[in-house]
């Protein structure tokens, strides 16, 4: 009787788990995403974080779509570049809103000319100088009328870009969430890109549309089946929470609330690299290095030592670069740092489809201990060019400071670089660290010494790293003023040769390496937790996350 | 005792005002801006949103809009949160961090006297040892280490306690202990300390040679002037608790007011700033003068209007 009992007992469980397991079929398929911080906004437009671009490159659909590096058709099903370059035709599908209203190519009009309007306040809309767009940075600047920007909409299906000149990286930047359209009818009803977050107005035109947003808790996202892809949109929904403690979301994520968290605590990282097949690092195309500051006078020329000081000395500032061990730097961060051996960091292809980073090479820029030798001997020459013994200059180098914003992560690598002056330069420049935005008006007024930079490119083409070191661009922190630098970035962007482009650029950066206004120090990476269900997910070079063709397989 | 309260409330939107004015020009001597960001924004962009927020105004101008604004409870936008103002971020906050706030205060007051008041009645004995070993733990261990080691074992590693957010009534366990963690050992402290005080009173020996019975003297006559301490602390405790924690709400990732303290500092959200500051020092003011009403409830002699003797 028991052994019968038990018989018809399993034989009902059984039946119960697999009843179970088609309704588990049947489920909306949930992903569960820890986004970070509450983004500011999720208007394309307006929007300047990587958070609010996570989300608005999951919501929006630009004309192209960058998965992995490669460029995908998005609303525009196809495009072409006139012969001389300067003309780009984008041939719109036929595609909805997510409140079922058509698409066309005057959305994108509409878009853009908001986009760059002064009046809408966009914070990314220096972008437009990139773009090469024709009256686009004029029209930013309040130089020019939106009638003088060179874009139309011939028909409703066709959006024509005049260019100033030809521009390679063109229809890849497109996929950057700035250019996605925006809905003037919702953009109208909540200003400020409140409509971004109100569900009630929200209009989409991509794989999700917002189903509600709740401050500093989450949003969810739904499969907006207006989509012209939707076919390929595995997740029904979207659960984002804001959780910016790093330990917290690690703790949910290993608890199985969570099947994507953008970043992990520092802590974490060797071990995650080592033993986890979730943990994931990929290069980002930007380079964190320290600015010497060649105009102390503030005159914008740079001199001699008499009006600017000791950044003056080329071959002072070589020596205090070759006296780094950036790999022992990497080694101890531990997240996949490359070190770096120029400003344009791995992946870029040149016109040869070589990587610019590799074939570029190091300009004597040894990574490891192997340069210390010759930066004994420059620190000497350069002693004596500055009419002082050695340790005098050692003397006048502890009056510096290296400056840095005040965060343990770069505490950790100023340390680091002081520590390797003091042992193979013999002196020990004082650190001094300021909160964040203290920080940012002290290096941008070049009151200060030594400081540390950061930057990240939001295009494919190294001229957007070089060209921050342009005389006139507002991120020359270094105050660098080199006329055959300037002379051959401009060269470089007016060419309507890609050789000649990237030759021109390949000359840029190894004038800038000679003269070392900065000390580059590694090229930055990414890296992330993702879920083993999560499964077909991707990622734009320039670092935007992608789940339009993800989905989640549980496994149990 | 009406122009008592005449007199409370005038000062207090006195200090208030004087808060506002401090703070509103201390926020404008920091270097940085609202629209200070690692990608500099383009002048003629910039222009156009200090014009919008009206930031380009002499500062005086800017001063007294402010502070027009703040008396019809007007905190005006915040320059972070694009399209949302303060009173939209202070009423989105407040449901989370008033529930575990409050749960806390609660947890302080029930948990807090009563084991103060053992600990008072049997010292010097294993149980008082004990109890001020605990509160001693309490005091000095931090609510960020409490919270991190509560995340780590309860919620990660067995899995009793959801991981984050307010989404269950478990998830009020982790954040209402590390809230009330240091308040209930510091109000035990301070209840064994005052009990143990009064006791010693001529009074209470007094009551006890007139036969009364023990229960009566130390609920009837210690307890009441034993709590006057420790009432002049809860009042600003619940204050500084119903307004929030950075640590703990960020740690439990917890949609409450107290994240804004910082960021909005980091964010130089002027707006932000001034009505946390602000909002902080009400709550503030209201619980201080609800400490003094209670004294006069504890005890006849302290009198409101000042006039009795202390």
């Amino acid at each position: 009787m028991k052994k019968v009992l038990l018989l018809v007992l399993s034989l009902a469980l059984a039946l119960t788990l697999s009843a179970c397991k088609t309704d588990d079929d049947g489920e909306e398929v949930v992903f569960n995403w820890n986004i970070g911080a509450d983004p500011a906004t999720l208007d394309p437009g307006l929007n300047g974080a990587s958070d609010g671009g996570d989300v608005i490159n999951n919501t929006f659909e630009g004309l192209v779509r960058e998965i992995n590096g490669e460029v995908l058709p998005g609303i525009a099903e196809s495009w072409s570049t006139s012969s001389d370059g300067l003309t780009v035709t984008f041939n719109l599908r036929e595609s909805n809103w997510s409140d079922g209203t058509p698409l066309t190519a005057d959305d994108f009009v509409y878009s853009w000319l908001r986009a760059m309007d002064p009046t809408t306040a966009s914070e990314y809309s220096w972008i437009w100088h990139y773009t090469n767009v024709v009256g686009a940075e004029d029209f930013v600047n309040g130089d020019g009328t939106k009638e003088d920007v060179g874009i139309s909409a011939p028909d409703d299906y066709t959006f024509v870009v005049e260019l100033l000149n030809p521009t390679d990286y063109f229809v890849s930047l497109m996929a950057f969430y700035h250019f996605m359209p925006v809905n003037q009818d919702a953009v109208e009803a909540g200003p400020d890109g409140t409509w971004a977050k109100d569900p009630e107005i929200y209009v989409s035109n991509g794989a999700f549309k917002l189903d509600s947003y709740s401050i500093g808790d989450g949003l969810v996202l739904v499969k907006n089946e207006e989509y012209w892809n939707v076919e390929e949109v595995g997740i029904d929904r979207i659960d984002a929470k804001f959780i910016d403690d790093e330990s917290t979301a690690y703790t949910a994520f290993n608890a199985g609330d969570l099947d994507y968290i953008p970043s992990v605590p520092t802590a974490e990282v060797p071990i995650l690299i080592a033993e986890s097949d979730e943990f994931y690092v990929f290069p980002l195309l930007g380079t964190y290095y320290y600015s010497f500051n060649m105009d102390a006078d503030g005159d914008g020329v740079n001199e001699g030592f008499a009006e600017d000081g000791l950044w003056s000395n080329r071959k002072l500032r070589t020596a205090l670069n070759y006296a780094i061990d950036r790999d022992a730097i990497t080694e101890a961060l531990g997240a996949g740092q490359v070190s770096a051996g120029g400003f344009v960091p791995p992946g870029f292809m040149d016109h040869e489809g070589n990587d610019f980073f590799e074939t570029a090479g190091t300009y004597g820029l040894v990574t490891d201990d192997g340069n210390f030798d010759e930066a004994v001997s420059l620190f000497a020459d350069a002693a004596s060019e500055l009419g002082m013994s050695v340790s005098e200059l050692q003397t006048a180098l502890e009056s510096e400071e290296l400056l840095y914003n005040t965060s343990e992560g770069h505490q950790f690598v100023a340390q680091m670089v002081q520590e390797s002056w003091q042992q193979v330069l013999g002196f020990t420049m004082p650190l001094a660290n300021q909160d964040w935005a203290i920080f940012q008006d002290t290096r941008s007024q070049g009151d200060f010494s030594v400081a540390r930079g950061g930057w990240l490119t939001d295009f494919m083409d190294p001229s957007g790293l070089l060209g921050i070191f342009k005389s006139d661009n507002s991120y020359n922190d270094p105050n660098y003023y080199n006329s055959e630098f300037d002379t051959l970035l401009t060269e470089a962007s007016t060419t309507t040769d890609t050789a000649t482009h990237f030759e021109k650029l390949y000359e840029a950066q190894e004038v800038f390496m000679t003269d070392f206004p900065i000390i580059p120090v590694y090229h930055y990476t990414d890296t992330m937790l993702v879920s083993d269900d999560l499964v077909g997910w991707g990622r734009s070079v320039l670092g935007t996350v992608d789940f339009t063709r993800a989905t989640i397989n549980r496994s149990e | 005792m009406g122009s008592y309260y005449i007199k409370r409330t005038l000062s207090a939107i006195f200090t208030i005002f004087l808060i506002a004015t401090i703070t509103f020009f201390m926020l404008r001597i920091i270097p940085g801006g609202p629209f200070t960001r690692e990608k500099k924004i383009p002048d003629s962009i910039l222009e156009s949103l200090n014009e919008k927020y009206n930031l380009d105004a002499p500062l005086y101008e800017q001063y007294f809009d402010y502070m027009k604004g703040l008396v019809t409870f007007d905190l005006g936008p915040s320059y972070r949160n694009l399209g949302f103002t303060v009173n939209d971020m202070i009423l989105a906050g407040i449901p989370a961090t008033f529930k575990i706030g409050a749960l806390a205060s609660l947890l302080i007051i029930i948990v807090g006297i009563p084991v103060g008041i053992v600990s008072a009645l049997k010292s010097n004995t294993a149980i008082d040892y004990f109890v001020m070993f605990m509160a001693t733990l309490g005091v000095t261990v931090p609510s960020f280490v409490i919270a991190t080691v509560i995340i780590y074992l309860f919620a990660g590693q067995l899995g009793w306690i959801p991981t984050n957010g307010l989404n269950s009534p478990l998830a009020y366990i982790g954040p209402v202990i590390a809230l009330s963690g240091y308040s209930i050992s510091f109000v035990s402290r301070l209840t064994r300390s005052s009990m143990l005080e009064v006791l010693r009173q001529d009074y209470v020996r007094t009551a006890r040679a007139n036969g009364i019975s023990e229960g009566k003297v130390i609920f009837k006559h210690a307890l009441k002037n034993a709590l006057i301490p420790v009432v002049t602390y809860v009042g600003p405790m619940v204050a500084a608790i119903l307004t929030g924690s950075f640590v703990v709400e960020k740690i439990f990732a917890i949609p409450g007011m107290g994240g804004y303290f910082v960021e909005s500092v980091n964010n130089r959200d002027y707006t932000v700033v001034m009505g946390m500051t602000i909002f902080y020092a009400a709550f503030y003011i209201v619980m201080v003068l609800l400490v003094d009403i209670g004294y006069s409830l504890i005890d006849p002699r302290i009198r409101l209007d000042g006039r009795g003797s202390r």
